[in-house]
């Protein structure tokens, strides 16, 4: 797939995507708008366009840079416990901050899942038993135990109906003056290119950098710090998006290789095409009623995904 | 005779801990109370012991002790069930009240989605990983879908849903209980001839084929078993994802042997106690605005990840 396609596929769903939904916007009216169709445009339909891309370009991006430090294709931030990191920083915001407002909700979430990655990265370190199947399954443990841990809270404080409402991947409720948050992470993937060569380096192994003159830790670091920040600000303005960051960076990298700097690019676009048309797909299949972005990404994505696995056995064996 | 020592000291212990649950703070009324904390105790002691028995006879076969049968994706298909039932029938429809047939579609259910998903990998390849990364992913397939239908309930069903996801050992239904005892006596003395083979898979597979042992035979038919045992414990008191793992990794610490007659009799009542103690501190001392299961859930995470940040040679 070239990149010039995945960019037309991108426009064209975008301009669908902006004339979907339940009042009547027609493609034809575009230069002779009523107030109320411009409002529409303005507050709801054209934040959500913005926040589906974001989302969709981050979260890839970020399962691009785990997959590449820990050098196994089958981290990403839900096989890792990042994202139930952040939702346990922001359970202990609602419970001890309940006043603060999204930037300090978003920085306890950003601490508690940067510690919760590194805590999984050492927990990599650890693991003396490196079957390439084995390592989701820890950082999946290691997920379940830390949101048995929210939960123990969350349920002391009734919190639990709030939580979830809170988390469930949907850009529903995306309007204007709601979703500016996330335009926090765009200067972070200007980061992440900047780094790209380095990233690349670094998934060939912590020796292997260091006799190139590469500070391994530095950069290993600096891509945990991008891949918690971007978790907790989708997080908190989307919801959880399952499996997004595991299945776009592999099918890239079926076709693009490894090599960072070729494959961003096309991991960003294809992300973002992804969620696109799942939200399409959404909003269309129930109508006027519709599918939050979390279920349909979670029924597409564990299908990608089950091929995946089933077909690289295949070749395994 | 260590082993036997410490055997008998759980099981005073646990038959203490059920005397104190039974008999103590009874405020009169005993034809009443007495019966109930029967039942209740009685479905403590089957749940505990089964999920206990099943997490090590499955750490053992898959050589690992960080792992549980409950990642198989049981535990979400259950609560896709309870959610679609009240979802598509109601909360007054027969399938939500009756147990008798929540119960039965639901083991009947649990028990075909494990063994379509066994036939589909043991017929590809037969690394037990796949299993697992499989089952997680229809985990999340699963959950997805019920927060979909959870997300369309009407509030006051949707505490009914609540209810079921998490384990309580308050409500359970009697018969079903002897439905579910009937079900679990079979498949233990099916199990039985299987017990002598765990000593020898514990060494891993090339040693347990070169002793002879038909390995993927009989680890298929223990996993069958496990997703037996497993769907009952389920379909009887709700998920409770950590208990097994809390279990077997307190008995391996405290019983410090490889011999499978005993850690499967100590870990049963290890489980056992824990759960018995467990609803005593739940329900006398503290009155804690949280149900047992979460508590569990609580500990055994917490345990679980000192184990895997400690230095750790087991796995």
């Amino acid at each position: 797939m070239k990149k010039r396609y995945l960019i037309v596929l991108l426009l064209v769903l975008s301009v669908i995507s902006l004339f979907v939904g339940v009042i009547d916007l027609n493609p034809k009216d575009i230069f002779n708008l009523t107030e109320d169709q411009k409002e529409i445009l303005l507050i709801s339909r054209l934040p959500r366009l913005i926040s589906i891309i974001i989302a969709g370009v981050s979260m890839s991006i970020c399962g691009l840079i785990m997959q590449q430090l820990s050098r196994n294709k089958f981290v990403s931030p839900t096989t890792a416990g990042t994202m139930d990191s952040a939702r346990f920083g922001i359970m202990v915001a609602l419970m001890w901050f309940p006043a603060a407002g999204p930037i300090q909700k978003m920085l306890v979430a950003f601490v508690f899942a940067l510690l919760g990655t590194f805590i999984f990265m050492k927990i990599l370190d650890k693991v003396k038993f490196k079957d390439p199947v084995f390592i989701p399954l820890v950082g999946l443990m290691f997920g379940n135990i830390v949101s048995s841990i929210t939960t123990f809270f969350a349920y002391q404080n009734d919190l639990i109906q709030n939580m979830s409402s809170w988390l469930q991947g949907n850009f529903a409720l995306i309007l204007q003056g709601r979703y500016e948050i996330l335009y926090i992470s765009v200067p972070l993937l200007v980061l992440a290119y900047i780094y790209a060569n380095k990233f690349t380096i670094a998934g060939m192994g912590e020796d292997f950098s260091k006799n190139l003159g590469m500070n391994h830790k530095r950069v290993v670091n600096v891509g945990l710090v991008i891949v918690a920040i971007i978790t907790s600000v989708v997080i908190l303005t989307v919801g959880m998006i399952p499996f997004l960051g595991l299945i776009i960076p592999n099918i890239v990298s079926i076709y693009r290789g490894d090599h960072l700097k070729n494959s961003l690019p096309h991991t960003a676009l294809l992300g973002a095409v992804f969620v696109l048309a799942c939200d399409i797909l959404g909003r269309i299949i129930i109508f006027p009623y519709e599918i939050a972005i979390g279920v349909t990404v979670g029924v597409i994505g564990s299908g990608i995904f089950l091929y995946m696995i089933l077909r690289r056995s295949a070749y395994a064996s | 005779m260590r082993l036997k020592w410490k055997i008998s000291i759980l099981i005073a212990v646990s038959l203490a801990l059920i005397a104190v649950y039974l008999f103590v703070g009874i405020p009169g009324n005993w034809d009443y109370i007495l019966p109930r904390r029967f039942t209740r105790v009685l479905a403590i002691i089957i749940t505990g012991s089964v999920i206990a028995i099943a997490t090590v006879v499955f750490q053992t076969i898959t050589n690992n002790r960080i792992l549980t049968p409950s990642l198989i994706g049981l535990d979400s298909l259950y609560i896709l069930l309870q959610t679609f039932f009240i979802f598509v029938f109601g909360s007054t429809s027969i399938v939500a009240l009756n147990a008798n047939i929540n119960f039965a579609i639901s083991v009947g259910a649990m028990v075909i989605f494990a063994l379509l998903l066994y036939h589909l990998l043991f017929r590809k390849q037969k690394n037990v990983y796949y299993l697992l990364l499989i089952g997680i992913v229809f985990g999340t397939f699963f959950s997805s879908l019920s927060s979909f239908m959870e997300v369309l309930i009407d509030p006051n069903e949707f505490f009914m849903v609540q209810n079921k996801m998490f384990a309580s050992f308050n409500n359970v239904n009697t018969d079903i209980l002897w439905f579910a005892i009937i079900i679990l006596v079979a498949t233990i003395i099916y199990f039985w001839r299987y017990i002598k083979y765990l000593d020898v898979m514990a060494l891993g597979k090339e040693h347990a084929i070169n002793l002879g042992i038909d390995y993927d035979k009989v680890m298929q038919r223990l996993l069958v078993v496990i997703a037996i045992w497993i769907s009952v414990a389920t379909a009887l008191v709700g998920p409770i994802l950590f208990l097994g793992l809390l279990v077997s990794n307190v008995t391996y610490e405290f019983m410090k042997t490889y011999k499978h007659g005993y850690l499967l009799l100590a870990s049963a009542l290890i489980s056992i106690v824990a759960l018995v103690g467990g609803q005593l501190i739940v329900d006398r001392i503290f009155s804690f605005n949280t149900t047992l299961s979460v508590i569990i859930n609580f500990v055994g995470g917490v345990y679980f990840l000192y184990l895997i940040l400690k230095e750790n040679k087991a796995w």
